[in-house]
């Protein structure tokens, strides 16, 4: 007997332009996706969550900083309270970092260009659940398309990220002037995570398949909590 | 109550790297203006608050500049009240 699929939560916000390639590139990986919309309060039967890139709430104030506000925040909140695998793409980085589920933001590029082209990022940990199942030192060309990238942190906090194994990805070339050429970090705990490179968008033999790994290492996460009795 | 004009300016802190700020900086030699030595961008929010008295009214905007405003990782706000008209 094969094991349920994955179900992975996509939320959309108004703005979120990325919700459409994040679901399609988890079914192809095997999951079971549904969309959240911003004002649903409950992220509905869920192993793990995305939040992807766009521009939410269109970016007005800073991004993400409005989003923070949407019912669905709170139930994303809980969820990764309870353990649960959630990864912010682009926006959706920006957005839990502005939620506080992660620590830090993004600020403007350091040549204040929009930035859109493959990147190529090195695993640095596998600690948290999109890189747990790939070897650390790896690298992948995954694209990025972000204007404001540039991960900040206090020296504490960056000092707690290195400690804790959670810088999830660096750059091997810093497009963007981010601290510590950092690409994606997790939480103090390592289930949530965030990125500015955009993984699903490297998923189709056809281009380029450098994402998939992440995407898929992530559903396994959620797939091991899942037979874990959820 | 009186209503008070509140100016809310959100900038980035001290030792940020500010690119906007940088490249306007540039840009004025080239347009003929020297004696500039920094240009900091940020944000001008107005507010238009309703309270008893001017205190009341600005630590109302500090509370609100630093839930929202301004994200404290990077930015600071710094809160002006000015002047004020009667609410019947």
């Amino acid at each position: 007997m094969t094991a349920a699929p994955v179900r992975a939560a996509v939320v959309v916000f108004p703005g979120s332009n990325c919700e459409h390639d994040v679901a399609h590139a988890l079914a192809r990986l095997g999951a079971d996706v549904s969309l959240v919309w911003h004002t649903d309060d409950d992220l509905g039967p869920a192993d793990v969550t995305v939040i992807p890139g766009g521009f939410a709430h269109g970016d007005y104030l800073r991004p993400g900083a409005l989003a923070r506000f949407s019912p669905v925040m709170a139930a994303v909140g809980r969820a990764a309270l309870d353990g649960m695998p959630v990864l912010g793409i682009c926006n959706g980085f920006q957005i839990l970092t502005e939620a506080a589920l992660l620590p830090g933001t993004l600020h403007k590029n350091r040549d204040l260009k929009f930035l859109c082209g493959p990147c190529e990022v090195e695993v640095t940990s596998t600690a948290a659940p999109l890189t747990r199942d790939l070897e650390a030192g790896r690298r992948l060309q995954v694209p990025i398309n972000h204007f404001s990238g540039a991960y900040r942190c206090d020296d504490d906090t960056l000092g707690s990220l290195v400690e804790g194994a959670n810088i999830v990805l660096r750059y091997v070339r810093n497009p963007n002037g981010s601290t510590a050429d950092i690409a994606g970090i997790s939480s103090a705990e390592g289930n949530v995570v965030g990125l500015m490179p955009h993984p699903e968008r490297a998923c189709d033999p056809l281009g380029a398949t450098d994402g998939a790994p992440l995407l898929a290492s992530f559903l396994a996460a959620g797939a091991d909590r899942a037979g874990a009795g959820r | 109550m009186s209503r008070f004009e509140v100016l809310v300016e959100v900038a980035l802190r001290p030792g940020i790297a500010d690119p906007e700020g940088a490249t306007i900086a540039r840009a004025l030699p080239a347009l003929g203006f020297e004696g500039v030595s920094e240009v900091r961008v940020g944000k001008a929010v107005r507010l238009a608050v309703e309270a008893p008295d001017p205190e009341a009214a600005g630590a109302l905007a500090r509370r609100l500049s630093d839930r929202l405003l301004a994200n404290p990782v990077i930015e600071q706000a710094t809160v002006t009240v000015g002047g004020a008209e009667q609410v019947p």
